[in-house]
């Protein structure tokens, strides 16, 4: 392969990765988000929740995508079943953060908020999330970055991203191909940590 | 007496989990004056004070705010007609001094210029520098300077009950003596009904129109400073001789 052929694949699959990772964890947050807020104010639907959450974060990834393969709709081979299963990985760490955030509102000033005569969603949005926005975010980043790594596994069932790299160099024992894949996803992770960590820190600050 | 009472317990009881924390309350609170729920950690006076804006509903019997009863009134207009200081960590963290002072307006709509004028207005009464102390958040604060702005939170929609839940515990002696002298002040500033809870006697003696000593669940007696004083109510003596106050 010609140099600039290597170079122009490695963007194109790059541009892939993102994409795949950010359908995802969008999706997760959008999920897991209601989900965590409405756990934390409903503690009898926690233990299921987070439950269900907990037991798909221990399926191995390969084996959850190879699952997700025949199941109609949302199976099959390519992308739209690779982000079903990095959104179920997706969910656990928001969830956990969401409600980690919000549970750790001092009681205090949760009814100093209803006492000001502060109705359900103004506790909310006035005070538990902004209040919760770094747990939150934690749990963001903390899904970004492990998605960064597992999308790379999605190129198996031919979702694309940095993984076909590293899947043809498997398959060629070829360690610069190898690399061509796993470098630019590392570097994506890192380069996602970073970021969603100065965001939190902007948001301690103030 | 036939206008109504600001606030009126109306043989109120509340038992929670089995245990009884007020027994057949009753208490009038006229408009304007302040009334002291005095009486140990444990006695209900806090239970009693969260019933008068509707956090808590009585077991029995019925709360009464300006002659209707808390129950049958829209609970956020309660809330916002009594103004509530609790002991230090009332004040929202995430919130600028300004934004604390200035929520209840907020949340009432008034328009920005109005909400602006208001606070600065109110942290002066409170005696703290707006244009100093506006933009800080909590955290920057002393104790004292924190209780100033719950209180001007407090006074900030000019509800017509204020509500106090021993809002000077937390204070070193020093600040809580200077914060009772400006209470004073304010109380003839600003014509306002309020009930206070507190444990502490000497603070009760200083702040009350009339104090009702809560004992148990139960008002033990209710009565003028100067009379409390002199009175032969078992527990009123043994409060007042804990704190020192007996000759």
């Amino acid at each position: 392969m010609m140099r600039s052929d290597i170079a122009q694949q490695m963007a194109e699959l790059t541009g892939e990765h993102v994409l795949l990772v950010l359908i995802s964890v969008g999706i997760a947050v959008a999920l897991a988000l209601p989900a965590g807020i409405w756990i934390a104010h409903r503690s009898r639907a926690r233990p299921w929740l987070t439950g269900f959450a907990n037991v798909v974060q221990t399926i191995p990834s390969l084996a959850l995508f190879g699952f997700l393969i025949p199941i109609p709709l949302i199976g099959g081979i390519g992308a739209r079943t690779a982000t079903v299963a990095l959104v179920l990985y997706a969910l656990l760490p928001v969830l956990r953060g969401t409600l980690a955030g919000i549970l750790s509102v001092d009681g205090a000033i949760r009814e100093s908020a209803v006492a000001m005569g502060m109705n359900g969603w103004q506790l909310l949005t006035m005070v538990e999330l902004p209040l919760a926005a770094r747990n939150i975010l934690a749990g963001i980043r903390v899904a970004t970055v492990s998605t960064i790594g597992t999308a790379t596994i999605a190129a198996a069932i031919g979702a694309g991203g940095l993984g076909v790299f590293i899947f043809q160099g498997i398959a060629s024992v070829d360690t610069t191909q190898i690399l061509a894949g796993a470098v630019p996803a590392a570097l994506l992770a890192l380069a996602a940590d970073g970021l969603l960590g100065l965001v939190e820190r902007r948001l301690a600050a103030t | 007496m036939s206008a109504p009472a600001a606030i009126e317990f109306d043989r109120v009881s509340y038992v929670r989990g089995g245990s009884t924390i007020l027994r057949d309350v009753s208490l009038r609170v006229e408009p304007g004056e302040t009334v002291v729920l005095l009486g140990r950690s444990g006695a209900g006076k806090s239970t009693a004070l969260r019933m008068v804006n509707g956090l808590i509903q009585p077991s029995s019997g019925r709360v009464l705010v300006n002659g209707v009863a808390t129950g049958a009134q829209d609970a956020i207009r309660l809330k916002r007609c009594c103004g509530y200081v609790i002991q230090e960590i009332g004040l929202f963290p995430h919130f600028t001094v300004e934004q604390n002072v200035g929520l209840v307006p907020r949340l009432e709509g008034w328009p920005a210029a109005r909400i602006a004028e208001r606070t600065a207005e109110l942290l002066e009464q409170v005696g703290l520098d707006p244009g100093e102390y506006g933009r800080r958040y909590p955290r920057d604060l002393s104790g004292g300077q924190r209780q100033r702005v719950a209180i001007a939170r407090a006074l900030a929609a000019d509800p017509a009950i204020l509500l106090f839940d021993e809002p000077f515990g937390a204070l070193d002696p020093i600040t809580r003596a200077e914060m009772q002298r400006q209470f004073l002040e304010l109380r003839g500033s600003v014509h306002k009904t309020a009930l206070f809870v507190t444990h502490d006697v000497r603070e009760a003696l200083r702040l009350a129109s009339r104090i009702a000593l809560v004992d148990s669940g139960r008002v033990a007696v209710v009565c003028r400073p100067e009379e409390f004083r002199r009175t032969d109510n078992a527990p009123a003596r043994e409060i007042l001789a804990a704190a020192g106050e007996l000759p």
